[in-house]
């Protein structure tokens, strides 16, 4: 496994080099980076052009200035050194510095959009394929035929200009109409019935159910203002870690396996008095108390499935760590919205932010900081996400209806194993083999796609360093941009390979 | 009685004559609503952009062109109306400027219908040189193996782990320095788009050179060259056709996010990325300024992948593409 991971990542070094030379070329290739100096025609211009000519070193030509290039970028390689040496843009600026500023909300971005575009893309292409022919499944396969077709730019700018604004105005007078919690209701309900499928008896059972009960929910946000004092309580709190342990059981031992449910009950009930318990610690936390206290939930959850003893202790570890880490998700859920009061006032009432990655000199704690960030990256993630969620839909769609026609498959129901076995155990797994495959070209998209949405969002980030870049015939910015996202690639194609091997035993051999 | 056995007969025989393959395919395409209403909606967005603005400098039956400027009038909003007069609209019509006009006074149908022809030119242009070059590479690279297929592949390699935008970028902006405009765009795109249907139509040679219609007309004493395309190209058609359908989708997507960041379709031209780019900051109070660019790139890109979707199904019915009515038949049975 070892090799093959090896030999996966020196092959895509050598290609990721070859890529670099091509991009470094057609760069020099893509105009002349004297024509400013020689436009604006000054005085000086000879003096500027001779200047600029030796800081840029042009009188050397294109593929051997690669190489000196590339002789500087190697120097980034030397661990704990400065010596890193991405060369200088065309306005003398260091593009390593450059690159530091401008690398953080970028990656932050493409990364968080990467991440959830699979994990909603993946469960919701094997939702489609289990109920195969079924209304919900021609009306996820025709939104993802549209998602695939709605070019980004204008995504972007339609929930800038559109969802951003409007959200901004509503909350001003943060009431829904009564229509409108109707209509909202009607299609959620809708949603729901197709999701559950089944007799039509059911059906209604569940479109009625779920239609009042997110009319309910509606019309109680909107008269306790919920938009305008967010926040999640200790009894949806509670309810929400009881329904996050019963899925989490449900999903891996079966909701009969009574010490896994004791696991989850456990763990559960921790999470309640840590809640009443720690808000006074989480209201001066850091970012550090955050992750010490990250991993003590882990190792709570952890410790909780060891008790559990027997065979399946590892599983009960397992279920532990999980359920503690998404119930004690929802405490930090509910201390964020609590700061959203706090975060609104401080930018005048008009908390959707549409410019920048965040808000500049704002003061406040981590958790005012923390809305900050989310609602600078809520809507450029949401479309970068939007993007490749598609694609991961239906491929996973199609992988999962795949492995269901399997012998091994049926073999599996043969013997009686319960349904949700036959899926998770033996269908999830092998379905998600082609996808892995998916992750390393999707990701190319999602950058690319950020160059994009960075510029409607107007972030300072590396998309713009690459716009500018170009703009001006410039390579060693647009190489340095070339770097970053050549690294992050390799990153996640090794990350790609490990789950690969991990999917499929067959590729340990090799 | 007489009836009912006749129709039989004749059913059976549909099945049992010899159809050619290429009239199966066919018969599979038509049957797919889906993907006929798209070929429909794209051939009417076709005929509309061109007949209205022209092209190659004929005049169409539009009054203005994109070049012109007019008088704003009411604030450059919408003209439409598709509402008939007894419903209680404004009856049936176009107006003057039935999609508005911009801050300075161009007509937005105008310039909407220009931007959708130079969408159609990316897209077909793209379309015939991917399907060119990567034919080329990808039978050449199969067939022969060795040395030649090592260069080819890692060379496709090569561009294809560069983000498309990124390389579409750079190579926008050496076309736009050559000044030739959406041709010259269209050229340099179709020059980095080929590597999918590349990589697609190695594996499927791979495979079929390995068969004995190969060995018996080598044999028989034919080139390789008439090898490559007489016998095993037509039986990897499939794959060429809907790879290529796909890839114009993409390259119309392309154009506009490039036109958008201006590194494509440049002023006076008219891209229906450029006009969104450019009337960025009139959305807020002109909304349809947005909507009508947008909307056709939308449909340009969604009907063409039903289209290649439906091909796709028509060429090889396992994979099973997006048709509802074909799902209810294959459910019931």
């Amino acid at each position: 496994m070892t090799a093959f991971i090896t030999r996966r990542v020196l092959v895509s070094i050598f290609i990721l080099l070859g890529a670099s030379f091509i991009m470094y070329i057609l760069t020099t290739l893509a105009g002349d980076p004297l024509e400013d100096l020689r436009t604006a025609g000054g005085a000086n211009t000879e003096i500027l052009m001779a200047q600029r000519t030796s800081a840029l070193m042009l009188d050397v030509p294109a593929p051997l200035r690669f190489f000196l290039w590339l002789g500087g970028a190697a120097k980034c390689l030397i661990p704990f050194g400065s010596s890193c040496d991405l060369g200088v843009n065309i306005a003398g600026q260091e593009v390593t510095e450059l690159l530091s500023r401008a690398m953080g909300s970028t990656i932050q971005l493409v990364v968080v959009a990467v991440i959830l575009a699979i994990i909603i893309g993946v469960t919701t292409g094997i939702a489609s394929a289990l109920r195969q022919h079924t209304p919900f499944d021609n009306g996820i396969t025709f939104t993802s035929f549209l998602l695939y077709a709605l070019p980004s730019f204008w995504v972007a700018i339609l929930l800038k200009q559109f969802f951003a604004l409007g959200y901004n105005d509503f909350l001003r007078d943060p009431v829904i109409p009564p229509l409108w919690i109707a209509v909202i209701a009607v299609i959620s309900g809708f949603i729901w019935q197709a999701l559950i499928a089944g007799s039509r008896r059911r059906r209604l059972t569940v479109f009625g159910g779920s239609a009042i009960a997110s009319a309910l929910v509606l019309a109680y946000m909107s008269l306790t203002s919920w938009f305008v004092r967010p926040g999640l309580g200790p009894v949806i709190i509670a309810l929400g870690s009881i329904g996050i342990g019963l899925m989490i059981v449900g999903l891996t031992a079966g909701l009969r396996n009574r010490a896994a449910m004791l696991t989850s009950g456990i763990v559960v009930a921790i999470t309640m008095v840590c809640y009443f318990s720690l808000q006074g610690l989480l209201d001066i936390s850091s970012d550090a108390t955050i992750g010490i206290l990250a991993i003590i939930t882990v190792a709570v959850g952890l410790a909780v499935g060891l008790l559990m003893r027997g065979p399946d202790m590892r599983l009960y570890m397992r279920i532990g760590a999980l359920t503690a880490v998404l119930s004690s998700g929802l405490i930090l859920v509910d201390r964020l919205m609590r700061s959203w009061p706090v975060y609104t006032s401080e930018v005048g009432g008009r908390p959707i932010a549409t410019i920048g990655s965040e808000t500049p000199g704002l003061n406040g704690d981590i958790w005012v900081h923390g809305v900050d960030s989310f609602t600078h990256l809520l809507l450029p993630t949401l479309t970068l996400m939007l993007i490749s969620f598609a694609s991961y839909t239906r491929y996973s769609r199609s992988g999962m209806l795949d492995v269901l026609n399997q012998d091994y498959v049926r073999t599996a129901r043969a013997k009686g194993l319960p349904e949700r076995v036959v899926i998770l155990r033996h269908a999830f797994r092998n379905s998600l083999i082609p996808i892995v495959t998916l992750i390393a070209s999707d990701f190319g998209t999602i950058l690319g796609g950020s160059i994009i949405v960075e510029q409607v969002f107007s972030f300072s980030g590396m998309g713009a360093l690459f716009q500018a870049g170009i703009n001006s015939v410039d390579p060693n910015p647009v190489m340095g941009y070339f770097v970053v996202i050549a690294v992050m690639t390799i990153v996640f194609n090794f990350l790609a390979d490990i789950s690969y091997s991990a999917l499929d035993p067959r590729v340990r051999i090799r | 009685m007489m009836t009912t056995s006749d129709n039989r007969a004749e059913a059976s025989s549909d099945s049992i004559a010899g159809l050619s393959q290429g009239r199966l395919i066919l018969r599979r395409f038509l049957r797919n609503r889906v993907a006929l209403a798209a070929i429909v909606v794209f051939i009417l967005i076709v005929v509309l952009s061109i007949s209205s603005v022209g092209v190659f400098g004929i005049p169409g039956w539009w009054k203005w062109t994109h070049i012109e400027f007019t008088a704003v009038v009411d604030g450059g909003r919408p003209t439409l109306s598709i509402i008939p007069k007894w419903l209680g609209g404004a009856g049936m019509h176009l107006g003057d400027h039935p999609f508005g006009q911009t801050l300075v006074g161009f007509d937005y149908f105008a310039m909407t219908m220009r931007g959708i022809q130079n969408s159609l030119i990316v897209m077909f242009v793209v379309g015939a040189l991917v399907a060119v070059i990567g034919t080329v590479v990808g039978a050449v690279a199969g067939y022969y193996r060795g040395l030649i297929e090592t260069i080819l592949m890692r060379f496709t390699d090569l561009v294809i782990v560069i983000p498309v935008i990124v390389l579409g970028a750079v190579v926008g902006k050496i076309a736009g320095n050559a000044g030739l405009g959406a041709l010259g765009l269209s050229v340099v795109l179709g020059l980095i788009l080929w590597t999918a249907l590349a990589r697609l139509l190695r594996g499927e040679f791979l495979s079929l050179r390995e068969l004995e219609f190969v060995d018996a007309a080598r044999i028989s004493g034919a080139k390789d060259s008439r090898i490559i395309f007489r016998h095993i190209l037509p039986n990897a058609i499939g794959i060429v056709i809907v790879a290529t359908t796909l890839v114009m989708a993409l390259s119309v997507l392309l154009e506009t996010a490039l036109s958008f960041l201006g590194f494509g379709i440049k002023v006076p031209d008219v891209s229906l990325g450029l006009i969104i780019s450019q009337n960025q900051g009139a959305f807020g109070t002109r909304p349809w300024l947005f909507i009508w660019p947008g909307a056709f790139i939308v449909l340009l890109a969604l009907t063409v992948n039903f289209v290649g979707d439906g091909l796709r199904d028509a060429f090889d019915p396992r994979q099973g593409g997006f048709n509802p009515k074909r799902m209810k038949e294959r459910s019931r049975s």
